[in-house]
């Protein structure tokens, strides 16, 4: 991995995520900050729960954030910001969900959810024009033209997925947050899923906020990999130095769990379970530390110790 | 798993499952033969569509309303499962003999009861006990599937529970009578990762306790390289490869295991494409000439459009259905990037040795 890492697209600053009322609250994400560069995939990886969706829901403003900014190209676009910004960031971050399945209109033909956003953020496009950016779009994701008109029970789970992806397309985003876009599919159409999204990203120049709980399928799309537990980022690193040397205690335990296509490793697995008592934070308080160039971990004095000389064996 | 000759506990024989959709008659299992030894994992693998789980229902006689067994037999203790005809005949088996996993613990508990009640309503339709000793029992069961506090689980609802204790239940209420087959239906798929492996241990540890004999149905080939002894391999309604685990990853031999396997992402190169099958499966409304996957089959013969391949055998306990076995056939030589299976293995093996001498 020596792609060099450019200008920062998005930034993330402090962001805290509040679910509940004043009596009840839980706060789902605390205090997370990353920066993603224009061109690379992201990936953002937890187990349920854990916030990641809810990250990227605050991102594009599904969910509004209790503390913290988003700063997209040098603005912020969090909180109260201009008409004019707010059509722009609608234009250009879009959103890829998780299931196929549901997250299609199912009372609306395949044209129309796809130029949906479009009406919206174009109303001075002609009916004709709209159209022919339908085609586009679907040609683009390797489905027919025909398909437009048709309803989005016609189609299976791969295809479905591919007409989400074809109306965040036609915006013509710069950035792409992608939810376990594949984790609902079977492991054939997976491979015909993923590829299409890398192939779009050579051809765009997109940047991916890439969403998952399955690192090895995480190992091969993305560029960057931040762990993510119960709200908070515990490691950050570049894909290859995560899985060479994997620190902070719950990485590990993540990647020791991750199931191999081949027989004989799974039968010598060991299986490393993580504890979260086992960190000894009353006194000596955890910090975000660069513990080696392009590699962040969440740990305290003695930890980030231990981090160092295993780093050096 | 081959070093002894295993009784026979479940035979399947030219076993037909037909569907009536819509007035148009559908064939989801074409002609299986096969069988389940006593104590074995079996994993049934495919794509969804391939009558994976459709197979393993007939042996509960859970198929839908619409469908039925159309030739065949299933042969269990004796008594011949396919030729059963009324619900009644079911209930000596479902349940007390055979039991299921199903998919998803959050659609297949009762919302409005207390868990321990629906493991204790299991163990009470099969067994005439008194309320007592049907409660002792049902704290056995969570015990057994690593519920702590037992007495507390008991009175508490399915919500209360996480996805990975939900399935710890799920699990309970199948062996609540012990059975002798237990079918697993995608049992982790709803799962994360390391409750994934955590849920996997828990089966085993089931297994070696109560002597089960456990099917997975599974599209996930990570989870079927941890559990299986012996894998199917199914498309279109049919087994296409069936052998031991180490066999049908490292010695495939039909290409439709090739194609699953190549299109595994962790066997891709960053960079480049992943290989990915072409083309859907076949429609199973139509009858299918010759080798169901041919169409899919870059590089099929001729003869694979024609006539349906028998079964070759490979070694005693591997065998495939593809005409690429045939003395005859000109032996194409599967893809490359599989043999990167056993380097998965090997880059692990390095990661091992590096973490003993940080350790």
């Amino acid at each position: 991995m020596s792609k060099s890492l450019g200008e920062i697209l998005v930034s993330v600053r402090n962001m805290e995520v509040t679910f509940g009322s004043r009596r009840n609250r839980f706060v789902a994400v605390k205090g997370v900050s990353f920066d993603i560069y224009k061109g690379e995939t992201f990936g953002l990886v937890g187990e349920s729960g854990s916030g990641k969706t809810t990250i990227g829901r605050a991102i594009i403003r599904i969910n509004p954030m209790s503390h913290g900014e988003v700063i997209y190209k040098g603005q912020r676009i969090s909180g109260k910001i201009s008409k004019e910004l707010d059509k722009k960031v609608t234009q250009q971050i879009q959103m890829i969900f998780q299931d196929p399945m549901a997250s299609l209109n199912e009372r609306a033909k395949v044209d129309y959810i796809v130029s949906e956003g479009l009406i919206n953020v174009r109303p001075d496009l002609k009916k004709q024009e709209r159209s022919e950016m339908v085609t586009k779009a679907l040609l683009e994701v390797g489905l027919l033209p025909e398909f437009a008109s048709r309803f989005p029970h016609e189609f299976s789970g791969g295809q479905r997925q591919r007409i989400g992806i074809a109306r965040s397309l036609i915006m013509e985003p710069e950035f792409i947050i992608a939810d376990e876009p594949i984790s609902a599919l079977d492991v054939s159409i997976r491979a015909q899923v993923l590829n299409l999204l890398s192939r779009l990203q050579k051809e765009r120049g997109l940047t991916y906020l890439f969403i998952a709980h399955d690192l090895s399928v995480m190992r091969f799309i993305c560029d960057r990999i931040a762990v993510i537990h119960k709200g908070v980022i515990v490691e950050l690193s570049e894909t290859e130095k995560l899985f060479e040397h994997p620190l902070h205690p719950y990485t590990r335990a993540l990647l020791s769990a991750i199931p191999l296509p081949d027989p004989d490793s799974e039968k010598r697995k060991i299986l490393e379970i993580y504890d979260p008592t086992q960190h000894h934070y009353e006194t000596d308080k955890p910090i975000w530390t660069e513990i080696e160039s392009g590699h962040f971990v969440m740990g305290n004095r003695e930890e980030l110790e231990q981090y160092r000389v295993r780093l050096e064996a | 798993m081959c070093e002894m000759k295993k009784d026979v506990i479940l035979r399947v024989r030219d076993l037909v499952v037909k569907f009536n959709l819509r007035g148009q008659v559908l064939t989801a299992i074409r002609g299986i033969s096969m069988d389940l030894h006593k104590g074995e994992n079996l994993a049934v693998v495919g794509e969804s569509g391939s009558g994976k789980s459709v197979f393993c229902k007939t042996f509960m006689g859970l198929l839908d309303n619409n469908g039925w067994v159309d030739s065949g037999s299933i042969e269990y203790g004796g008594q011949d499962l396919a030729a059963f005809q009324k619900e009644r005949e079911w209930i000596h088996i479902r349940g007390k003999k055979i039991a299921m996993v199903f998919q998803d613990p959050m659609t297949s508990l009762n919302p409005l009861k207390p868990v321990g009640k629906q493991i204790q309503e299991a163990f009470t339709l099969h067994n005439k006990v008194g309320a007592a000793e049907a409660k002792k029992r049902t704290l056995e069961l969570l015990a057994d599937v690593g519920i702590p506090e037992p007495e507390r689980r008991y009175k508490q609802y399915p919500h209360e529970f996480s996805g990975g204790m939900r399935q710890r239940v799920v699990i309970a209420i199948a062996m609540a009578c012990v059975p002798e087959i237990l079918i697993c239906d995608e049992p982790t798929t709803a799962l994360d990762v390391t409750i994934q492996a955590q849920i996997l241990e828990l089966l085993k540890a089931l297994q070696r306790k109560y002597g089960l004999t456990i099917i997975y149905i599974t599209h996930d080939l990570g989870v079927v390289a941890n559990v299986a002894d012996r894998i199917a391999v199914m498309y279109a309604g049919d087994i296409v490869e069936i052998g031991t685990c180490d066999e049908v990853f490292y010695d495939s031999r039909h290409p439709y295991t090739w194609a699953l396997l190549s299109s595994l992402p962790q066997l891709g190169v960053k960079g480049e494409e992943l290989y990915s099958i072409q083309g859907t499966p076949p429609n199973l409304f139509h009858e299918i000439h010759g080798d169901a996957f041919a169409p899919r089959n870059p590089r099929a013969l001729k003869v694979d459009f024609v006539a349906r391949p028998p079964y070759f055998e490979v070694s005693p306990t591997h065998k495939a259905r593809t005409w690429l076995l045939d003395p005859r056939s000109p032996g194409v030589e599967p893809p490359e990037h599989i043999k990167n299976i056993r380097n998965i293995r090997n880059l692990k093996k390095e990661d091992a040795v590096n973490e003993q001498i940080t350790r």
